[in-house]
Order: C-alpha cells, then sequence, then structure tokens
C-alpha cells in the first residue's frame, strides 16, 4: 500500500522475513492442497544452523569419521502376475542389535506399500506423512493417488532437506490405473522406476539371488520362492539384516501379505544343496 | 443499509450479504455472452465476439483460452482480471503434470480457480475477481465436462450453462431446448450452440467464436468460415420449420 511505504511502516511479515531465511516464515496452517507441501517444508530449519555443513565436516575427509550405514535387505520386483515385496526385519545401532522384528514395509492403502531402509526414524516418519498424504489426496480428488505420484511427493519430501542428512531408501509399489507400479526413491532425491530393485547393506546378495532366478513368465510360487531366497541368502551372510523374511504380493485387486518365515529355518531348508 | 457495509469486503451485512462479492456478480452481467454446452462425446464452449474498433487487430482480442491441451475455458466479466486467473491456471496445470505425472481432471482445476477466488474475497486490501468462468474439457477417460465458477468462489458442474450478459434468456433457451436428441452427435450439439449464441448476437456468425473439445482430442477453435457454413444450415433448417408450419394451417 503507498502510505505504507510513504510512512516508512514496515509489515510484520516483512520484518520477520529480514530475520529468518526466506521461506522458513509461513509456520501457519496453509493450504498445500495445490503443491503437495514442496513450498512450505514440514520442519523449519533453525535459525544458526546449517545441517549440511556440520554434516560435510563430519565425513571422512573432514577428519571424523560418522559412517551411515543402511542395515537392512529390502528387494522388490514386477513380474508377470504382479510385484513381490520382500524385507527382512533386523533393526540395528552400531553393533547393537536393537530388534530382531521390525516391521520394514508400511501398508499405505490396500492399493500402495513402501518399504524402509536406512535410518528407521527417517523411514517411519516420512513414509508416514506419505501416507497421510495419500489418504489426504484420495479425499480431495476423489481417487486413488497413482503410484508414480506417491512416489514423487516423497521425493520431493527428500529434496526439500537435501544434504542435511536424512538417510532413507524405500520403493514404493503399487496398482493403479497404468497397472503395476515400482519406483525407488532414496534421500538424496533419487527417484528410478524399474522392474527390480534391491536396497540396504544386503542388497548385493539379494541382487545375485533374485538376478539369476528371474524369469517374467514365474509362476506366483516360483516368484514367493524367489523372494524368500533372495532375504535368506542376504540374511546369512550380511550382519546387519537377519530376523524374519515379511513378503507381500501386490496383485490388481491390492495386496496381499503372502508369509512371514524365520530366516534360519530358510536357511536350514536351504542347506542341503549349499554345503 | 449497504452503503455501510459494501466498502471492505471481509464485512458482513446485518442480513448476511457480502455486498462487494454481490457487485462483482453484476459486472460479471455486464460482460459479453459466453455458453458452454456438454454432448455426449463433445463439449462445446461459444462466445459472443465483441465488435473491434476499425484499427484494432482482430486476432489480438481472444476470448477462449487453452489452460493446457485438453482444457480451456471463457470468461464473463473483467478481461485484465480474467488474465490474471488464466495465468495462474496454466500454471498450476503445468505444476499438476509435474508433481502428479498425469494432466489435470477437469474438477481439479476448477477447484483450484474456484479457491483462488474464494481467497480473494477473504482477505484485507483486496477485491474479488470480477469475472465467471466456463470450464470445459475432457478427463482421463475422455468423458467431456463443464463447470462454472463465479466472483464467490463456488462451483457448479453443468450439462449446459451460460454467463455473461443475456444469460438468463440463453439459459431458459437451453432449458426448452437441451434435450437428448439436440445433443445426438458432435454438430448437433456445436449447431445447439450457435443457435443459443443467436439468440442473444446481433448481425449473425461474424460475432460468434466457437471452441470444440472431442472425446480424446485436443482443443480445436473453429475457424469463421466453419461457423457461417453451419450458420446458413440453421437459417436453412429455421426456413423449412417455417414451411413446414405454413402448410400444416388449415386452409
Amino acid at each position: 500500500m503507498a502510505l505504507f511505504q510513504v510512512s516508512g511502516f514496515t509489515s510484520y511479515l516483512e520484518l520477520r522475513g529480514q530475520i529468518l531465511p526466506a521461506g522458513q516464515t509461513q509456520l501457519v496452517d496453509r493450504t498445500n492442497h495445490y503443491n503437495f507441501g514442496t513450498k512450505t517444508q514440514e520442519f523449519a530449519v533453525p535459525l544458526g544452523v546449517d545441517p549440511s555443513g556440520f554434516l560435510k565436516s563430519c565425513n571422512r575427509d573432514g577428519g571424523v569419521c560418522i559412517d551411515l550405514n543402511h542395515g537392512t535387505t529390502t528387494l522388490a520386483f514386477k513380474f508377470k502376475y504382479g510385484v513381490i515385496v520382500a524385507v527382512d526385519s533386523r533393526a540395528s545401532a552400531g553393533r547393537y542389535l536393537a530388534s530382531n522384528d521390525v516391521n520394514k514395509v508400511i501398508e499405505i492403502n490396500p492399493y500402495l506399500l513402501g518399504t524402509m531402509s536406512g535410518s528407521a526414524a527417517d523411514c517411519q516418519y516420512w513414509e508416514r506423512l506419505l501416507a497421510k498424504e495419500c489418504r489426504l489426496y484420495r479425499l480431495r480428488n476423489n481417487q486413488r493417488i497413482s503410484v508414480a505420484a506417491a512416489s514423487k511427493l516423497l521425493c520431493n519430501m527428500m529434496l526439500g532437506y537435501r544434504g542435511m542428512g536424512l538417510s532413507m531408501g524405500s520403493m514404493i509399489c503399487g496398482w493403479d490405473k497404468e497397472g503395476p507400479g515400482l519406483y525407488y526413491v532414496d534421500d538424496e532425491g533419487k527417484r528410478l522406476s524399474g522392474r527390480m530393485f534391491s536396497t540396504g547393506c544386503g542388497s548385493s546378495y539379494a541382487y545375485g539371488v533374485v538376478d539369476s532366478g528371474y524369469r517374467d513368465d514365474m509362476t506366483v510360487e516360483e516368484a514367493y520362492e524367489l523372494g524368500r531366497r533372495g532375504i535368506a541368502h542376504a540374511t546369512h551372510r550380511d550382519a546387519y539384516s537377519g530376523g524374519v523374511v515379511n513378503m507381500y504380493h501386490m496383485q490388481e485387486d491390492g495386496w496381499i501379505k503372502v508369509c512371514k518365515e524365520d530366516v534360519s529355518e530358510l536357511i536350514h531348508r536351504y542347506r542341503k544343496g549349499m554345503f | 443499509m449497504a452503503a455501510r457495509y459494501d466498502r471492505a469486503i471481509t464485512v458482513f451485512s446485518p442480513d448476511g450479504h457480502l455486498f462487494q462479492v454481490e457487485y462483482a456478480q453484476e459486472t460479471v452481467k455486464k460482460g459479453s455472452t459466453a455458453v458452454g454446452i456438454r454432448g455426449k462425446d463433445i463439449v462445446v464452449l461459444g462466445v459472443e465476439k465483441k465488435s473491434v474498433a476499425k484499427l484494432q487487430e482482430e486476432r489480438t482480442v481472444r476470448k477462449i483460452c487453452a489452460l493446457d491441451e485438453h482444457v480451456c475455458m471463457a470468461f464473463a466479466g473483467l478481461t485484465a482480471d480474467a488474465r490474471i486467473v488464466i495465468n495462474r491456471a496454466r500454471v498450476e496445470c503445468q505444476s499438476h503434470r509435474l508433481t502428479v505425472e498425469d494432466p489435470v481432471t477437469m474438477e481439479y482445476i476448477t477447484r483450484y480457480i474456484a479457491t483462488l477466488k474464494q481467497r480473494y474475497t477473504q482477505s484485507n486490501g483486496r477485491r474479488p475477481f470480477g469475472i465467471s468462468a466456463l470450464i470445459v474439457g475432457s478427463d482421463d477417460d475422455g468423458t467431456p465436462r463443464l463447470h462454472q465458477t463465479d466472483p464467490s468462489g463456488t462451483y457448479h458442474a453443468w450439462k449446459a450453462n451460460a454467463i455473461g450478459r443475456s444469460a438468463k434468456t440463453v439459459r431458459e433457451f437451453l432449458e426448452k431446448n437441451y434435450t437428448d436428441e439436440a445433443i445426438a452427435g458432435d454438430n448437433e450439439t456445436i449447431k445447439l450452440a450457435i443457435k443459443a449464441l443467436l439468440e442473444v448476437v446481433q448481425s449473425g456468425g461474424k460475432n460468434i467464436e466457437l471452441a470444440v473439445i472431442r472425446r480424446n482430442q485436443p482443443l480445436r477453435i473453429l475457424e469463421s468460415k466453419e461457423i457461417e457454413t453451419l450458420v446458413a444450415e440453421i437459417e436453412k433448417e429455421k426456413g423449412e420449420e417455417a414451411e413446414k408450419k405454413k402448410q400444416k394451417k388449415p386452409t
């Protein structure tokens, strides 16, 4: 307003904008319907804190060494009859085994699943936030969110905090109008669509097993067995993976939980051919 | 009474009116007519072209604007306000394509425009947009749709509607003539739109601009030659009807 400018009066919002960094002033609840919350971040970073700078000083070049390990194995692959999702269930804190019975798959809705690997806290929080956004989308637009859009929402959330130390590697699997969908999203903001992904420090072992046994025309039972084997062999060799294999099958009319089997029993079963 | 409650948009009057919004609707009633008709596989948007001054370039006066490949809108009211709304809607269409990897649905973009208009009826220091919009297009599954928004920020879906000057006349004509046979085919729907506009437009086809969106096809603006042909057909049909009526009269 002209009078405001002439009198030198600065409105409250402008003053705040000069003190706090740009984009963080809006902590009030604004309707984020149309940009999916990418303009206003979930957390305003406190004044004076520079997470990316701090982290840079903690990597190998800086002298100190803080390794953020992704202790887990998860895998997912598309085949003729849908998508198979298989995860282990071990949570480790350094060399201490926190739990052997963690659920690393979040059931967003009957047609969408998300896996978690990396920092357990980051995965659980951001994927539950994704579930909230998916539910809101369904309410506002009267149709379920597509897998591409859900994975993009998660990817945009990660990009907002890029470089600030988030650690998450997730696979978003679902079935929508375009058919079965599988996307890999990670904390760097990478988002890839593909036929097969495996994440976590046990992923190399899982890739080896699934790559050698994969055929596009597998039967459903063969696919279940392949998923089980992938996780079981990865947990056998990787110290940070273990517990049970939680396996889901994403079909056209929703996902079903296939099994929850202890890996040690699985390894005994496969033993005959191994030693 | 109105005089004291119509200055600021954010003040209700004692009998529950927001006078600024109602005055904005009056502005809309002064704008040139626009009509939208939804057929089975096609949706038609027609506007009355205002006569251009002698020295004015005709092609710079466009009242039907594309928001995306499969959506377009016509408005009645203040042209400058419409420009702002159209620009924001165009950005939102692309933003939606970027985030969701899918084109907007009609309902979504209409809701966005309506929310934008409502925000301006609840802010200090701003006035409402003085336009009503007719938004037409086809959704992902090809279904054609027609929506209308007004300055207060409400929106509705319609089978056929008109806005602007003489909207009432056109709407009454449509209520009488919108039948299943009238929209049986694409050509019939287009002719119905032209007939509706001819009710209120002076000097016939030269002052009509028409756009169609067919199922699963991008927006197409009809050329004046096509409109002239259709108007001629309509005149011929009218003549034949009149002849039939004359012959039916008992001698």
